[in-house]
């Protein structure tokens, strides 16, 4: 029973913040939205026995992913009304991407009522590891079976990071840099100095 | 506790709904409780380094402090910025409130006595602390001020920062323990050490992860040195500026509900949590929540110590000491403590 109740209440708010996603007037709703839906989307997960996955997609996604986001987003200076004037412009553009999702959705209801899809190879190397954890079974594929495609995975990653520093840094000649180990090694006596001038002359720096 | 209640005669659906009601209010009221009380502590504390009395005038030696202070609190009027996006500035102290919570569903206070004893206990512990920068996030937004904005910022990038490097310390710990499960890290640090120490600090490669984390913790739970996202001088009070009554007593308890995680972590992955410091059998007739107890009131003190003894980080100082000392630090010992665990454990 607390299952079933479990399964509803997730998804029922996965569908709900999912669509008040695309509904909010402020953008800073809806990734809130999209946050909300991200997080039941890891209840949904747990429910369903994928623990380490629903901690990933929160860590992952709501941790530092939508932060992002949200970072980006409040940084805007949304003007509603500006918003709202590119509306007709981009209604074919936007009525295209619809479209295109409905026909995915169409194809993939289609294809799961077509049978079960099994992701087992014939020789039995993904069969169902029982009595395990899941971060077991997980890291026992992860580090055998699908290790080039793992580490391939992580090199293209290291790629992109690396694609987007070299792209948005630029050298500046104007800044002044602080040197940290020249601040903690300055001492007093070095910094101040002690003189006492007569009066009425200045002090030679 | 839910066999318990079915032998009351209850379904075992029933059963678990009401155990597990009650396990959260065993440990969320007794926290509040200790909230309470290590806020006057923290002041006392402060006030001692500073040559000072603290707190003494509520109750015997100003003991009821906090209370009277909460309720002084609880009778100010709500005042919500006209400009302020009502919604979120509400729910904002709320989320930081009960993330502050929620983390404690996976702390072991001995042996069998932990809410939800979960495969990814540690994991959990991540994910909901990776959560309590919407609070500051939000607050700092919907404050539609200049101050709470700039206070949010800092606060996201702070927490982020430590994030990565906390990560890789606990990946140390989860690979000497075996496990995520943070009764079975409890139970791997039994002996540790020769046998005779109970606790992953003893370790010669895991104790610069410790005092990586310690550090890394204040900077997390943004505790002086690191509070820079409330450093009065540059920001009036940071995210909490336009706060007033319970949402702002909300802000108060959260942070400190915090402070006593971050130290109950410290004692659960590298001081034992709730064994003893030596592996001796009397030492085990005393119950394991005053052993965890202790630990968590020790690394307050510490936590207070450094915050009446040191001066506040500027801020690229606090991004430098994450992101070029203690993350390669960090990294460097996630490689040298599976090196050392392939050469000895899992032997190729």
């Amino acid at each position: 029973m607390i299952h079933a109740i479990a399964f509803y209440l997730f998804a029922t708010l996965v569908v709900a913040s999912a669509a008040l996603v695309i509904l909010a007037r402020n953008p800073v709703h809806s990734v809130l939205w999209l946050i909300l839906a991200f997080f039941n989307a890891a209840g949904l997960m747990v429910l369903v026995g994928a623990e380490f996955i629903a901690m990933l997609l929160v860590i992952v996604y709501v941790g530092a992913v939508a932060v992002l986001f949200l970072f980006v987003v409040m940084m805007l200076d949304i003007d509603f009304a500006e918003l709202r004037a590119g509306f007709i412009r981009n209604f074919p553009l936007g009525m295209l991407i619809a479209l295109v999702l409905l026909a995915e959705l169409v194809l993939g209801i289609g294809a799961y009522k077509a049978g079960v899809i099994h992701l087992g190879t014939p020789d039995g190397m993904a069969a169902p590891l029982v009595g395990r954890s899941n971060i077991e079974s997980i890291g026992a594929l992860l580090y055998s079976k699908y290790l080039f495609l793992f580490e391939s995975a992580g090199l293209i990653l290291l790629v992109a990071m690396i694609g987007a520093i070299v792209l948005t840094h630029r050298e500046r000649k104007d800044t002044r840099t602080q040197n940290i180990s020249k601040q903690v090694s300055r001492r007093p006596d070095e910094a101040t100095v002690n003189t006492k001038p007569e009066v009425g002359k200045g002090v030679q720096l | 506790m839910t066999a318990f209640f079915q032998s009351l005669g209850m379904s075992y659906d029933w059963a678990w709904l009401v155990a597990t009601v009650c396990g959260i209010l065993l440990i969320a009221l007794p926290l509040m409780l200790g909230v309470a009380m290590i806020i006057y502590a923290d002041r006392k504390i402060w006030a001692a380094m500073a040559l000072r009395r603290g707190p003494n005038v509520v109750g015997p030696w100003g003991l009821l402090q906090s209370f009277a202070d909460g309720l002084k609190v609880m009778l100010q009027e709500t005042i919500i910025p006209s400009a302020s996006n009502k919604g979120l500035f509400l729910i904002a102290p709320i989320v930081t409130f009960t993330v502050a919570l929620m983390a404690w569903a996976v702390i072991p206070f001995n042996s069998g006595a932990i809410l939800a004893d979960i495969n990814v206990g540690l994991l959990y512990v991540l994910a909901i602390s990776s959560l309590g920068v919407y609070g500051v996030v939000i607050a700092g937004w919907s404050s539609n001020s200049k101050y709470p904005f700039f206070s949010a910022m800092r606060a996201s990038a702070q927490m982020i920062s430590y994030e990565v490097s906390i990560g890789f310390i606990l990946i140390c710990v989860v690979l000497w323990a075996g496990s995520f499960n943070l009764n079975d890290i409890v139970q791997g640090q039994k002996g540790h050490v020769f046998g005779i120490l109970n606790g992953y600090v003893f370790n010669p490669l895991l104790f610069p992860m410790w005092v990586l984390f310690l550090i890394s913790g204040m900077a997390e739970t943004a505790r002086a040195p690191f509070d820079l996202t409330e450093a009065e001088s540059e920001l009036v009070a940071g995210y909490q500026t336009e706060y007033s009554s319970m949402a702002f007593a909300l802000y108060w308890l959260g942070e400190y509900a915090n402070v006593l995680l971050m130290c109950a972590l410290n004692a659960v992955l590298f001081w034992g949590g709730y064994l003893p410091p030596v592996d001796w059998a009397p030492l085990y007739y005393v119950p394991g929540v005053v052993w965890l107890l202790l630990k968590i009131l020790f690394f307050f003190f510490v936590f207070s110590w450094v915050k009446a003894t040191v001066p506040r980080f500027r801020y690229d100082q606090l991004m430098r000491l994450g992101w070029k000392i203690f993350l390669p630090m960090s990294l460097l010992f996630v490689v040298l403590v599976s090196g050392y665990l392939m050469l000895t454990r899992y032997a190729v």
